[in-house]
């Protein structure tokens, strides 16, 4: 046990938002909104606030000098049940660095989203089933209380040293996540997107689950420290361990949207309300890699798992054509939240590849890389859900030009786009920098794919950016597709005539401005998602995509978290020293943690990235792309079809690709 | 211990996911989720079984019985309780769906193309 202070906080960060999700769900319908948004507040900075003590208690430990450095993992045995030394059963919440700070990252993120849906949900969504309470539709306290549920189940996992409990918080959050995605649950598209979502991720779940199974079958235990150990005593893999790895990592690949289990995660996004988009996005795909590091680090990395060869072909194959086929796909989106969708596959994809070279300092760099990028990513749907209220459309061509009279959200909207190219200082371009030296070392040219990837998901938000906030370039042709879009308008009726009253009471200078999107909600081909259309952009939802560029900008200069991130990543990526501490407490000694900071190459390549993504998006904006490349592409789109049979056909041609992946060196040719 | 329990668990699996596949309903597609998570109950329970292992109650049992693990039997326990959530949501969210779009067969669905 380690003398850590901070371990008895670890289940207060999952136990505190569950508390609050369950007040709210009882209290929230007879609390006034405003009450109940505070209440949740409440709740979820008390679990932020745990995370961050812990780590800061960490960071302050691992500092500090000499013998301090055995409280490197802050271990909590829940009820204090611990196995001793003859057995015995128990269940750990361990908190390394790396763990802490993503549990930190979603309380924080979770306020974000509380605070932007403040005013964006003017009336929350109303539970289904409900249309007796439409007199009381301000007071509902699902929408917060669902969210708490979130946190919780995404810090559970996190933090949770058990395998089992790993699968039950990830089944958790699937829930959540379904419900969230499916929260209007009146319109026609939204169910569709979470019913996909459900289906091919509770598929995720089952076959974790029976790779759990096979796991407990072979050695008796269900956490993590004791699976690696027992794998360890019992000699080489063989064909169980290679399918329990397979199951396992497949499951929770579905989750990170690694190709070819990424289909769900576009469907979802773009139906999903804004807010909710928030937090899929920038922190739920990052738990499902995070999610198949640990387990592969804790139970599969020693001598009795599979061989770090194989395990690094896995992981790279995987990311290697997860990153280009989401890069590709994003460029050629023009639905703004389905082309954040597909940037947020094609940085998964290069999570997994800078992780997947297993080394301390390419683990460290991705923790970077996914702070900064949550931060990013978040704030540019922030941006997207203004535009949703202002036009009732995401469509880049549609949109063209006319969000000129914006011009602060389309500085942040630009920015982030040049954040997600790599712009220094933005701690997207110091996690890149990091990922991408590691990568290199291992083959050199995967840092090219880390250039290409950020440089085309960035130049495709850029190129958005200027045609919708500045109006750059020739107007975009109509296509025949387009003009069938424009049926979809009576769908957002029921939302405007919901609206009407308070259309009434703004001032009637609006109209005169010659300002679109004033008086009269424009058609488009999406359903707003704000009551009405608000008077003008609440604060809040400003201050949110601000703060949130701001924190992403901090991550790169602030040297003392990259200090801390080159710490968490050697802890993480560490087997024997994460079984002893756990069950034997004894100290992580060991390695020093990887120098991690600016380079001179890092910060070149990460300008060069930057500059070729604004390059595409100004050649982008001139004119359409050539056909030959149109009909080169064309085939790729047409994958995603939006059926959940062929989802699932995906789904079992991916457990097949990872074990053909995973078997070389395990089980054969050994 | 016979391997039969476990050949007949990644029968269901694969049961289950050609079911969904080819499904033309999708009501039928949440009932072959169901039967593929079944395969996980039957493979947790095989894991566990000891033969000539009574069940582990040992309020009328001696105390040094032979029992068959309890383990996998709270683990499928908690794994029915995930299931019956996760099923109850998507069959809710085809009731909408069926509501909105009029149709509950996935091939004439086609909003979310590309």
């Amino acid at each position: 046990m380690s003398a850590f202070p901070a371990a008895s906080a670890l289940p207060l960060v999952v136990a505190v938002p569950l508390l609050g999700a369950a007040v709210l769900a009882v209290a929230g319908r007879r609390l006034p909104r405003v009450a109940a948004d505070a209440v949740a507040v409440a709740f979820a900075g008390t679990a932020a606030a745990g995370a961050l003590l812990a780590a800061a208690g960490w960071a302050r430990g691992a500092g500090g000098a000499g013998g301090a450095r055995g409280s490197a993992y802050a271990v909590q045995w829940l009820g204090g049940w611990r196995p001793g030394r003859g057995g015995g059963t128990g269940i750990a919440f361990v908190g390394d660095p790396l763990s802490l700070g993503l549990a930190a990252l979603v309380s924080l993120l979770v306020i974000a989203v509380l605070a932007y849906s403040w005013r964006y949900f003017e009336e929350p969504p109303l539970p289904p089933g409900s249309p007796g309470t439409a007199g009381a539709a301000g007071r509902s306290g699902a929408f917060p209380a669902l969210v708490l549920l979130f946190q919780a189940s995404m810090s559970g996992f996190c933090l949770t040293g058990d395998l089992f409990d790993a699968f039950v918080f990830f089944e958790l959050m699937g829930v959540v996540a379904y419900a969230l995605t499916g929260l209007r649950v009146e319109e026609p598209r939204p169910v569709h997107g979470a019913l996909a979502f459900g289906v091919v991720n509770s598929l995720g779940g089952y076959a974790l689950l029976l790779g759990i199974g096979l796991l407990y079958a072979r050695t008796g235990e269900l956490g993590l420290a004791q699976l690696g150990r027992r794998l360890d005593h019992g000699g080489g893999p063989d064909a169980l361990v290679l399918a329990a790895f397979v199951l396992v990592t497949a499951g929770l690949l579905v989750k990170a949207a690694a190709v070819p289990f990424h289909f769900w995660l576009p469907d979802a996004h773009a139906v999903a309300p804004t807010p909710v988009c928030l937090l899929l996005s920038g922190v739920m795909v990052e738990l499902g890699a995070y999610g198949a590091f640990r387990v592969y680090w804790t139970v599969f990395a020693g001598s009795g798992g599979v061989p770090p060869e194989a395990a690094t072909r896995t992981f790279l194959t995987v990311g290697v054509l997860t990153a280009l086929l989401g890069a590709v796909m994003c460029w050629r989106q023009r639905h703004l939240k389905r082309l954040l969708a597909f940037s947020t596959v094609a940085h998964g994809g290069l999570f997994a590849v800078g992780a997947g070279v297993l080394s301390a300092d390419g683990t460290a760099g991705t923790a970077l890389y996914v702070l900064a990028h949550a931060g990013v990513k978040a704030a540019l749907f922030a941006c997207t859900g203004i535009l949703l209220d202002r036009y009732a459309s995401v469509d880049e061509h549609r949109l063209y030009g006319r969000a000129r009279e914006l011009p602060l959200v389309g500085g942040m909207f630009l920015l982030g786009g040049l954040a997600l190219c790599g712009l220094p200082p933005f701690g997207t371009s110091l996690g890149k920098a990091i990922a991408e030296e590691a990568a290199g070392r291992q083959l050199p040219w995967l840092t090219g794919v880390f250039v290409l990837v950020s440089a085309l998901t960035g130049g495709a938000v850029l190129r958005a950016g200027l045609r919708v906030f500045a109006g750059v370039g020739p107007r975009p042709r109509a296509t025949a597709a387009e003009t069938a879009g424009t049926e979809r308008t009576h769908t957002g009726a029921r939302n405007r005539d919901r609206g009407t009253d308070r259309h009434r009471e703004r001032d009637p200078d609006r109209g005169r401005d010659g300002v679109d999107g004033g008086a009269e909600r424009t058609p488009g081909d999406e359903v707003p998602e704000t009551g009405g259309p608000l008077r003008r952009i609440p604060a809040t939802m400003l201050l949110v995509p601000a703060a949130l560029l701001a924190a992403a900008l901090a991550v790169g200069l602030v040297p003392q978290l990259a200090a801390a991130a080159g710490r968490a990543g050697r802890l993480f990526a560490a087997h024997g020293p994460y079984a002893a501490a756990v069950l034997d407490g004894r100290a992580a000694h060991g390695s020093s943690p990887p120098a991690v900071g600016w380079t001179g190459t890092g910060a070149a390549l990460g300008l060069a990235s930057t500059a070729l993504g604004a390059g595409l998006a100004l050649l982008a904006v001139r004119g359409p792309l050539p056909e030959a490349l149109d009909r080169v592409l064309g085939p790729l789109r047409r994958l995603q079809s939006g059926h959940i049979g062929d989802y699932v056909a995906w789904t079992t041609a991916g457990l097949a690709l990872l074990a053909a992946l995973a078997a070389p060196g395990t089980v054969l040719g050994r | 211990m016979s391997v039969l329990p476990y050949l007949v668990a990644g029968w269901i699996f694969l049961v289950g996911l050609y079911g969904l596949v080819t499904s033309r309903d999708l009501i039928h597609a949440v009932g072959c989720l169901a039967v593929t998570q079944s395969s996980t109950y039957v493979l947790l329970l095989a894991v566990g079984y000891r033969r000539g292992g009574t069940a582990p109650v040992f309020a009328d049992a001696p105390a040094g019985a032979r029992v068959v693990d309890p383990v996998v039997q709270a683990l499928t326990l908690t794994d029915i309780v995930v299931g019956a959530t996760v099923t109850a949501l998507l069959l809710a969210l085809v009731v909408q769906l069926r509501k909105r779009h009029g149709t509950v067969d996935p091939d004439r669905l086609s909003e979310l193309r590309g």
